[in-house]
C-alpha cells in the first residue's frame, strides 16, 4: 500500500529525514517509535503532503502511485488520513459542519454528489456514538477549547467518518488518561480491517498495549535503525533508547 | 462653485423656511459657521491621515430631491428583515416614505425626526437631547445645520421594545448625484431595551454621498443593541457619525457590517457617563475591489468600574484598504475601567492595505486596558489541517475566512439577522460549503 523509499527531507536545505526505507501492507499496523526530535512527526507531515517540507531525495508511493508531488488534499482524497499531534482550533466551524464539508470536498473529487444528509446524519450518529462523543460536542466550534482528549478523540472520529485506507496516528496518545485512551483505541481496532493499514507514532508503548502492531521501527536521526515485532516496544520501554545507539556503534 | 460652498448657500435658502423662534435656530447656525470654519476633513487631519475625501466631494450633488420617486415593495423587500415583524423607519431619497414604513406612537414613539422638530409635544425631549451627544466636528455640524427628516425613537422607562426597530435609507438615483443627511435621534429610558437596524441602500449606479448623524442615549439600566448593515453598491458612500451616551448601569452594543460601498467612515463615539457601564463595538469587514472603509472608534470612560469590548475583524481582498483608529480614553476618575480592543486583519491580496492605529489615553491608575493588532496572512498549519481532511486550498482559504469573519457574529442576538448576516458573509467570501447555513 504504502512504499517509502530512501526518502530524505527537511526544512531551510536542512534534511530531518535522512534516508527512510518503509513498505506498509494492506492489513497491517506499524508503530513507529524514537526518542524526541528523531523525524517521526515529520515523517507523518511528509507523507500527509505538508508543503513546508522539501523532499530532496527518494519518493513515496501510494497503491504503486507516486504520490510525492501531490497536494494534501490529493493524497487525502486518496485515502491517507493523518491525525495530528496538535490539532488547529476554527472557532466559527462547527465539528459537524467541518466533517460535512471534509467528506463532500472528497466526494466531489471523485466525481461524485454530496452525501444526502440524511445518511450524513445516521453515519455522524453512529460513529459517535462508537467514540462515546457527546452530541452537544459536534455543534462545538472545531477544537476550540476541546481538552487535549477532546481533541484526539475529535480526531479518531474525523478519521472514523472519512474511513480512510492508510491512517497515521501523530502521538494520538499524548494528552490522554487511560479511559479516553482505551475509547481511541477501541475506535480504531473497530475500524482496522484487511484493506486498510495503520501507522501508530508514539513515545511510549502503553498505546501499543490496545493497538497492537504487527511491526514496530525505531527512528533515530532521521533514519530507521531497528525494527522488529512488537516486544521490540516492550524493550524500548523498559530500556529506553541508549542501548540501540550503543549497538549502532 | 466649490461643494463647500454650495452647500453654504443653500443653507441661507434653507433658513427662510426653519422655525426661526425655535431653540434649534441657533443651534443650526453655530452648527454652520463651525463648518464654514473647518470645512471639510482633510488628510492634513490627523483623524483623517488614511482617508481622503477629495474624489468624493467632486460630483455636483443635488442636496434635496427635486422629484419624488416611488420604490416598490416587492424590489426594495430583500433589504429588510423581512423574515421577522418589524418597526420601520424607511427613507426615499431623504423624503420619509410612509408607504414603506410602519411607526407607531403607541407607548413608544418610533416616528420620524420632522415631526419632531415642529411639534410642541416633542419640544421638551429636542431641547433635553437634541445635539447635546455629537461632537462639533466639521461633518457632524454640516449634518446640524441641515437637519430635517431621519428617525426619532423615544423608548420610555421600563418598556421592552418587543420587535425590532429598522431604519432604512434608499437612494434611487433619480438625481445625478445626491447628497443625503439623515439625522436620527434615539432616547432609551431608564431600563427599556431596544434593537435597531440601520441600512443605507443606493438602488441605482449614480452617485451618493450620504453624511448620516445618530444621537444614542442610554438611561440608566437601559439595554440597546444597534446593527449597521453596510453592503451598498461601489457608487455610495456614507460617511456615519454616531453617538452613544451612557447612563449608570447601560449596555450599549454596536455591529458594524462593513461589506460594500465605495467610501465608508464610522466615527463610532461611546461616552461612558455614569458607573457599571458596558460597551461593546464589533465590526466585521469584508472588501475587494478598489473599497475603501475606515473604522475611527472612540470609548471615552468618564465614571468609574465600567467596561468596553472592541473586536474588529477584516478581510481584505484585491486592492481594498481599511483603516481602523481605536482610541480609548480612560480618564482619571474612572478608576476600575476594563478596556480591551482587538482588531485582526487578514490581507488576501499583495495589493490590499490595512492602517491599524490602537490609542490608549489613560490617566487612571487603578485600570485595566489590553489591545491586540494583528495583521496576517492564512495561518500555514490550519490550511494544511483542513487539506490533510481533503478540503481544497482554495475552499480551505474560504473556510478559514468564513471561521475568521463569524465569531464577530457570536454576540448578533437577532437570529434572523445571524442567519442573513451568515449568509452575506459567505456570499462575499464564496464559499460553497458542504452544509446550509
Amino acid at each position: 500500500m504504502l512504499k517509502i523509499k530512501d526518502l530524505h527531507a527537511g526544512l531551510d536545505g536542512k534534511d530531518i529525514l535522512q534516508g527512510i526505507n518503509l513498505e506498509v501492507k494492506a492489513g497491517e499496523v506499524h508503530a513507529i517509535m524514537g526518542p524526541n526530535g528523531s523525524g517521526k512527526s515529520t515523517l507523518a507531515s511528509v507523507v500527509a503532503g505538508k508543503e513546508e517540507f522539501d523532499v530532496t531525495r527518494g519518493y513515496i508511493t501510494f497503491e504503486n502511485h507516486d504520490i510525492s508531488e501531490l497536494d494534501p488534499e490529493e493524497r487525502a482524497h486518496k485515502g491517507i488520513f493523518l491525525s495530528f499531534q496538535y490539532p488547529v482550533e476554527i472557532p466559527g466551524v462547527s465539528v459537524t459542519n467541518f466533517i460535512k464539508t471534509a467528506i463532500n470536498e472528497t466526494r466531489k473529487s471523485k466525481g461524485q454528489a454530496d452525501m444526502p444528509a440524511s445518511e450524513m446524519l445516521k453515519m455522524i450518529k453512529e460513529k459517535a456514538d462508537m467514540l462515546e462523543i457527546d452530541r452537544k460536542f459536534l455543534s462545538r466550534s472545531l477544537n476550540e477549547g476541546f481538552s487535549g482528549g477532546e481533541k484526539k478523540r475529535n480526531e479518531i472520529f474525523q478519521m472514523a467518518m472519512l474511513d480512510p485506507k492508510l491512517a497515521i496516528l501523530d502521538e494520538t496518545d499524548s494528552g490522554l488518561d487511560i479511559d479516553a485512551l482505551k475509547v481511541v483505541a477501541k475506535g480504531v481496532n473497530k475500524l482496522k480491517s484487511d484493506d486498510n493499514a495503520v501507522i501508530v507514532i508514539t513515545h511510549y508503548q502503553r498505546l501499543l498495549d490496545y493497538i497492537i502492531p504487527d511491526f514496530v521501527h525505531v527512528i533515530m536521526d532521521g533514519k530507521i535503525v531497528k525494527s522488529g515485532t512488537k516486544e521490540l516496544a516492550y524493550e524500548l520501554e523498559e530500556k529506553g533508547y541508549d542501548w540501540i545507539k550503543e549497538e549502532l556503534v | 462653485m466649490s461643494f463647500k460652498d454650495k452647500l453654504l448657500s443653500s443653507y441661507i435658502g434653507l433658513e427662510d423656511y426653519l422655525e426661526f423662534d425655535s431653540p434649534l435656530h441657533d443651534v443650526r447656525n453655530n452648527a454652520i459657521k463651525i463648518f464654514e470654519e473647518k470645512g471639510f476633513p482633510t488628510k492634513k487631519d490627523e483623524e483623517w491621515k488614511y482617508t481622503s475625501l477629495n474624489a468624493l466631494l467632486k460630483p455636483d450633488y443635488s442636496v434635496y430631491s427635486t422629484k419624488e420617486r416611488n420604490v416598490e415593495l416587492k424590489n426594495v423587500r430583500k433589504y429588510f428583515l423581512h423574515e421577522i415583524d418589524t418597526y420601520k423607519l424607511v427613507f426615499v431619497d431623504g423624503v420619509y416614505s410612509s408607504f414603506l414604513s410602519e411607526t407607531t406612537h403607541d407607548t413608544l414613539d418610533v416616528c420620524l425626526m420632522s415631526a419632531a422638530l415642529n411639534k410642541s409635544k416633542y419640544k421638551a425631549v429636542i431641547e433635553a437631547y437634541f445635539n447635546k451627544a455629537a461632537k462639533s466636528d466639521s461633518l457632524t455640524a454640516l449634518n446640524t445645520a441641515f437637519t430635517k427628516e431621519g428617525a426619532y425613537i423615544h423608548i420610555p422607562a421600563h418598556k421592552e421594545v418587543e420587535k425590532p426597530i429598522e431604519i432604512i435609507n434608499f437612494s434611487t438615483g433619480n438625481e445625478a448625484a445626491m447628497f443625503l443627511q439623515p439625522r436620527n435621534l434615539i432616547v432609551v429610558g431608564e431600563n427599556a431595551h431596544v434593537q435597531i437596524i440601520e441600512r443605507h441602500q443606493s438602488l441605482s449606479s449614480n452617485a451618493v454621498l450620504t453624511n448620516s448623524v445618530t444621537e444614542i442615549f442610554a438611561e440608566k439600566r437601559a439595554y440597546v443593541d444597534y446593527y449597521k448593515i453596510q453592503n451598498d453598491e461601489a457608487s455610495a458612500s456614507l460617511i456615519d457619525n454616531t453617538y452613544i451616551s451612557q447612563q449608570r448601569d447601560t449596555v450599549c452594543r454596536v455591529h458594524t457590517f462593513a461589506f460594500g460601498g465605495n467610501l465608508v467612515r464610522n466615527n463610532l463615539n461611546f461616552y461612558q457617563k455614569g458607573e457599571n457601564c458596558d460597551s461593546t463595538l464589533k465590526g466585521v469587514t469584508i472588501l475587494e475591489g478598489k473599497q475603501h472603509v475606515d473604522h475611527n472608534t472612540l470609548v471615552h470612560h468618564i465614571a468609574p468600574n465600567c467596561e468596553s469590548h472592541q473586536d474588529y475583524k477584516g478581510l481584505f481582498a484585491e486592492s481594498s484598504t481599511g483603516v481602523f483608529n481605536g482610541k480609548i480614553i480612560v480618564e482619571k476618575d474612572a478608576q476600575k475601567t476594563d478596556a480591551f480592543q482587538q482588531n485582526n486583519n487578514i490581507l488576501i491580496d499583495d495589493k490590499a492595505t490595512i492602517n491599524a492605529k490602537p490609542q490608549l489615553e489613560i490617566f487612571a491608575d487603578d485600570v485595566k486596558c489590553s489591545h491586540g493588532c494583528t495583521i496576517g496572512q492564512f495561518d500555514e498549519e490550519a490550511l494544511f489541517y483542513l487539506r490533510s481532511r481533503g478540503i481544497g486550498l482554495k475552499e480551505a482559504r474560504a473556510l478559514l475566512m468564513y471561521a475568521f469573519a463569524n465569531t464577530v457574529l457570536e454576540s448578533v442576538k437577532i437570529p434572523e439577522l445571524k442567519t442573513r448576516i451568515n449568509k452575506l458573509i459567505a456570499n462575499k467570501i464564496g464559499v460553497s460549503l458542504g452544509f446550509e447555513l
